[in-house]
């Protein structure tokens, strides 16, 4: 779960009894002003429009000078802006105005406190609790649930623009909805991309386990010629080729290599991982084991 | 006496932190919505959303009255409301693809008969 500030209010657009409509083309701009802006929006008053979960709402109305008196019964905070006579814009200023500065996330902005929503979603009809992914990720995403089932814990450590947990599923369980491209975005899998996976497994088993025991070897190898060749550019030329190449089959984004902990923190964290869906698949068994067991026998 | 059945949910997400749907589509269908006589939810973005795990997402899930989504490939949209501890039910929820489909076959599955003549899109 990320560590996100409190939920950003919601507003209403009430266009029900006791106020005008607004007119057609202001209604869309205002609507899509505030969704870019990180607002989630209720159309109201032309149907049914559910409270939510909210702890604030904004409502906004054409009232003709004499916005109603709301309460909430569950004690929220509720403000009513009249908006008559104003434009898009400056209904959305008055939303700003209204928030009083509180942080949010914001589509809209960049900087500390800001985040793009990058990180795996599993599809559950495809995921057979491998592990594969837990054992690879070195950010502490994935974690197990109380069922032993694998778990997207922490989505905010994820890399932004980095799928390369999902080239490591053999099951093309994993999607990145804001990839560019499938199945990754979650469009359809294919029989082929589900060989293309498992074959890249089995290339990865060929080469000695894992892709960090290959950066870890290719790291000793590195400090190795180094200490042969007393060449800081050699070792440093060496590294680069070697994380190009990773680049590339893994599609892994070049900053997020250059981020990579030390060789002794990767197998640190590694072995912390591999401990963990260790004993997540010791558990399941255990739980497949127990629910195969007869009845009566125990 | 029958009970009166629960009214049809909207739900729209703007997906507002990427430019993976295409812009044109998911603003002639905010357009078409907004111009037609119905209630509906609009969300920034399902994946924030999704990420914060929050509440509202269950409630959406858990609503009555079948439920239409426009969002991007369903099986994402699936994937991000489990994330949420929110999975969506079997049955009631329709998942409309606007990554994949043009604005004017997603108001027709959004709003059938409320769809106005002669609109935006």
């Amino acid at each position: 779960m990320i560590a996100s500030p409190p939920l950003p209010p919601r507003v209403v657009v009430y266009e029900g009894r006791g106020s005008t409509p607004f007119d057609p083309g202001e209604r869309s701009r205002l609507l899509a002003g505030l969704l870019d802006r990180g607002y989630s929006v209720v159309r109201a008053g032309a149907g049914r429009a559910e409270a939510g979960a909210a702890t604030a709402f904004i409502v906004l109305g054409c009232f003709g000078g004499a916005p109603p008196e709301v309460g909430d019964a569950a004690g929220r905070d509720v403000a009513v802006c009249d908006i008559t006579g104003r434009s898009a814009d400056e209904a959305i200023a008055l939303v700003e105005q209204r928030r009083d500065g509180r942080p949010m996330n914001r589509p809209d902005a960049a900087g500390p406190g800001q985040w793009k929503p990058w990180f795996p979603v599993i599809d559950l009809a495809r995921c057979t609790n491998c592990m594969q992914c837990l054992s690879f990720c070195l950010f502490d995403v994935y974690g197990v649930a109380a069922d032993h089932t694998l778990r997207v814990e922490n989505p905010a450590n994820c890399k932004v623009n980095c799928p390369a947990c999902s080239r490591v599923c053999p099951e093309v369980a994993i999607m990145f909805p804001k990839y560019h491209a499938g199945p990754i975005d979650g469009g359809p899998v294919s029989e082929s991309d589900v060989q293309r996976e498992k074959m890249k497994v089995d290339i990865s088993a060929l080469l000695g386990g894992d892709i960090y025991s290959r950066l870890r070897e290719r790291s000793a190898e590195a400090k190795q010629r180094f200490s042969r060749e007393r060449s800081a550019d050699q070792a440093l030329a060496e590294r680069r080729r070697c994380l190009t190449k990773l680049a590339d089959a893994a599609a892994i984004p070049r900053e997020v290599l250059d981020a990579l902990p030390s060789p002794e923190e990767i197998q640190r964290r590694t072995e912390e991982a591999a401990r963990r869906a260790e004993a997540a698949r010791v558990a399941q068994g255990a739980r497949a084991a127990q629910g195969s067991t007869p009845a009566g026998t125990t | 006496m029958s009970q009166p059945q629960p009214a049809p949910r909207i739900l729209y997400c703007r997906c507002a932190y990427a430019q993976v749907v295409p812009a044109e589509v998911k603003d002639a269908v905010l357009d078409g919505l907004a111009r037609a006589e119905v209630a509906f939810e609009m969300v920034p973005d399902l994946c924030e959303m999704a990420a914060r795990r929050d509440p509202h997402l269950a409630e959406l899930a858990r609503g009555d009255g079948p439920l239409t989504i426009a969002a991007c490939w369903p099986r994402a949209v699936e994937g991000l409301f489990s994330l949420a501890d929110a999975p969506l039910p079997r049955a009631g929820v329709r998942i409309v693809n606007m990554r994949t489909d043009a604005a004017p076959a997603i108001l027709d599955e959004l709003l059938g008969a409320d769809r106005p003549t002669g609109d935006a899109s």
